[in-house]
C-alpha cells in the first residue's frame, strides 16, 4: 500500500514534468493562486511586500565582512548578486566535495564556516533569512530547475516516502491533504498544493519571514507529529521531493502567504 | 505488597475498559464508560477547534462556527443514518470501517507513527468525551 503510494507519488511527478515538456496544460497551482487579490497585490508590489525589507537587509549582509577571514560575500561572489541568479532554483543540491544534499540555507552556512571562517548562522535568524531572501530574490520569475544529479535520487525517494506516510496523533500524511484534498476547505482555509515556490515567505500569521522548514514544521505540529530537528536530513529530503514536484513552476521568493 | 495492590487496581480498571471496546460488526455496542454521554457537552467538543477538530473537515448544524470544512460529509442527519453503536465505532477508530479514511482515530493509541511527545500514549478524546460526542451526533436527525 505504502510502496504503491510512493510509486504513484513519483510517477505523478514525472507525468507532470512530461506533460510540461509536451506543452500540455499545467494544472499545478502555486499557493499564490489560492490567495485573494489583495494578498497577491501585496506580494507583487515591491514597496508593499514585507519580504523585500529582508532582501534589503540581505544586500547589506552580503557586503559586510565577517569571521576570522574577514571576508564578505561580495569579495568572492561580486557586488551585484547577479552571480546568484538561478541558484535558488536548483537547491537542495550536493555541494563540491560533499556527499549529502544541502538546502540553500545550509549552502550559505557552508560559506560562513568554510570561506568566512565564521560561526554558522542559527536557523530562522534574521541574518540567515535575509541572506537567503537576497539570494533567492535573484531568481524571481524563473522556472524551478532541480539539478539532474543521479546522486540526489535516493534522497528524493525518501522524501517521497515521508510525504506519503501517515504520522502524528491525527494519523495523516502530507499527501492526504496536499494531493488528495488540495483546493478543499480545511475549516476556513483552502488547502494549497504545497509547492515550495515562494520561500523564504513572509507569512502574515508569523508576522515575519520564515523558511520552508518552518512551514513544514507548522504542518507537522498541526497533525500532532514530532517535528524533526532543524538540522535533520528529513527536511532536505522533503524539500528535494517538493522541488521536483514543482519543476518548471515560476519562483516567487520572497512570497507572501496568509 | 503495595505494588501488588496497585496492580490489582490497574487490572480492575483495565479489564472492563477492554471489554467495553468490543467491536461487533460495524459497531461498538456498549458505552466506553458504562454511562450515557451528555449531548450538550458533545456539541461543544464537536464545535471546538482544538478538542474535537471535527469542523476542520466536516460541516454541521453549528451556526456560530463560521469556518467549516468540506473534506467530509455534513454531520447533519448523522443520527438518522447511523445508530449510536455505529457512531461509537466511527469515532473510536474509523479505520476499522475504511482503512484509507483520513478521519483521525479518536480513541486509539496503537499503530500511530511519530506522535508528538506531548500527545504520546494519549487518545485524542477521552472515553467520556467520545460518549458525549456520540450522544450529540445521535440528536442530529433529519
Ligand atoms: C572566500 C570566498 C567566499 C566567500 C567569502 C563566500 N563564498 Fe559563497 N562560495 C564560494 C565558493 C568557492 C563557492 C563554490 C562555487 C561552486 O560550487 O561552484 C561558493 C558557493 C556559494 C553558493 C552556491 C552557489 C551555487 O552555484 O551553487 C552560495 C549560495 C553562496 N556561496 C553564498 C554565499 C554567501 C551568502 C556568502 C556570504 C555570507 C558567501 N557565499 C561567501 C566562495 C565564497
Ligand atoms: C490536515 C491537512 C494538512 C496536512 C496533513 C499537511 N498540511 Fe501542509 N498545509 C495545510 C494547509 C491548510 C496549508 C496552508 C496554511 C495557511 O495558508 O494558513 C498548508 C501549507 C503547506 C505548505 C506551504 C505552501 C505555500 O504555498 O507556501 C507546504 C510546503 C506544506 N503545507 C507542506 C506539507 C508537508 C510536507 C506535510 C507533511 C509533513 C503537510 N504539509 C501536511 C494542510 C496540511
Ligand atoms: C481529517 C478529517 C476529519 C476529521 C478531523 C473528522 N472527520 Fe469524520 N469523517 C471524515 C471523512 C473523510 C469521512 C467520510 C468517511 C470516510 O472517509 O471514512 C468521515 C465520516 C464521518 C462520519 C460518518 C458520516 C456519515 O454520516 O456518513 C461521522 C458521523 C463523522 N465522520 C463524525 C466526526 C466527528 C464527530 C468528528 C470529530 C470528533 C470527526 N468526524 C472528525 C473526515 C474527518
Amino acid at each position: 500500500m505504502m510502496r504503491l503510494r510512493i510509486g504513484l507519488c513519483l510517477a505523478s511527478v514525472f507525468v507532470a514534468s512530461l506533460a510540461l515538456a509536451q506543452g500540455g496544460i499545467d494544472k499545478r497551482r502555486s499557493g499564490y493562486q489560492d490567495m485573494g487579490p489583495s494578498l497577491q497585490k501585496m506580494q507583487d508590489d515591491g514597496t508593499a511586500n514585507p519580504g523585500m525589507l529582508f532582501v534589503q537587509l540581505g544586500a547589506q549582509a552580503w557586503a559586510t565582512p565577517a569571521g576570522a577571514a574577514n571576508k564578505a560575500c561580495v569579495d568572492c561572489h561580486g557586488a551585484s548578486g547577479a552571480t546568484m541568479k538561478g541558484v535558488a532554483l536548483r537547491y537542495p543540491a550536493i555541494p563540491e566535495g560533499a556527499d549529502t544534499p544541502a538546502d540553500l540555507e545550509a549552502r550559505i552556512n557552508l560559506c560562513r564556516t568554510a570561506n568566512q571562517k565564521a560561526a554558522p548562522l542559527p536557523p530562522e535568524s534574521r541574518e540567515l533569512l535575509s541572506l537567503s531572501a537576497y539570494v533567492a530574490h535573484q531568481s524571481r520569475g524563473q522556472p524551478i530547475a532541480p539539478p539532474d544529479d543521479p546522486r540526489l535520487a535516493p534522497f528524493r525517494e525518501r522524501g517521497a516516502a515521508l510525504w506519503a506516510a501517515r504520522q502524528g496523533q491525527l494519523n495523516l500524511s502530507c499527501a492526504a491533504c496536499h494531493d488528495d484534498n488540495a483546493g478543499k476547505k480545511l475549516a476556513g482555509v483552502t488547502i494549497p498544493e504545497a509547492h515550495p515556490t515562494g520561500y523564504p515567505v513572509y507569512r502574515l500569521e508569523w508576522q515575519t519571514l520564515g523558511s520552508l522548514k518552518r512551514r513544514l514544521r507548522n504542518c507537522l505540529v498541526g497533525i500532532r507529529a514530532e517535528s524533526y530537528a532543524y538540522d535533520s536530513p528529513e527536511y532536505v529530503m522533503l524539500e528535494l521531493f517538493l522541488m521536483e514536484r514543482a519543476r518548471g513552476m515560476a519562483f516567487e521568493a520572497p512570497a507572501v502567504r496568509p | 505488597m503495595w505494588n501488588l495492590a496497585l496492580l490489582l487496581v490497574v487490572l480492575a480498571l483495565a479489564v472492563p475498559a477492554a471489554r467495553a471496546q468490543q467491536v461487533v460488526g460495524d459497531a461498538i455496542p456498549t458505552s466506553l464508560t458504562g454511562q450515557p454521554g451528555d449531548a450538550g457537552r458533545g456539541r461543544a467538543i464537536v464545535a471546538s477547534r482544538n478538542l474535537g477538530l471535527c469542523l476542520l473537515c466536516h460541516s454541521g448544524p453549528i451556526a456560530e462556527e463560521r469556518f467549516q470544512g468540506n473534506l467530509a460529509p455534513s454531520l447533519a442527519g448523522a443520527g438518522s443514518r447511523w445508530s449510536e453503536e455505529q457512531l461509537r465505532l466511527r469515532i473510536v477508530d474509523g479505520a476499522r470501517l475504511n482503512p484509507d479514511t483520513i478521519m483521525p482515530p479518536y480513541y486509539r493509541t496503537g499503530g500511530l507513527q511519530r506522535v508528538a511527545r506531548n500527545f504520546q500514549g494519549k487518545t485524542i478524546l477521552s472515553a467520556g468525551q467520545v460518549e458525549d460526542v456520540v450522544a450529540y451526533l445521535a440528536t442530529l436527525r433529519d
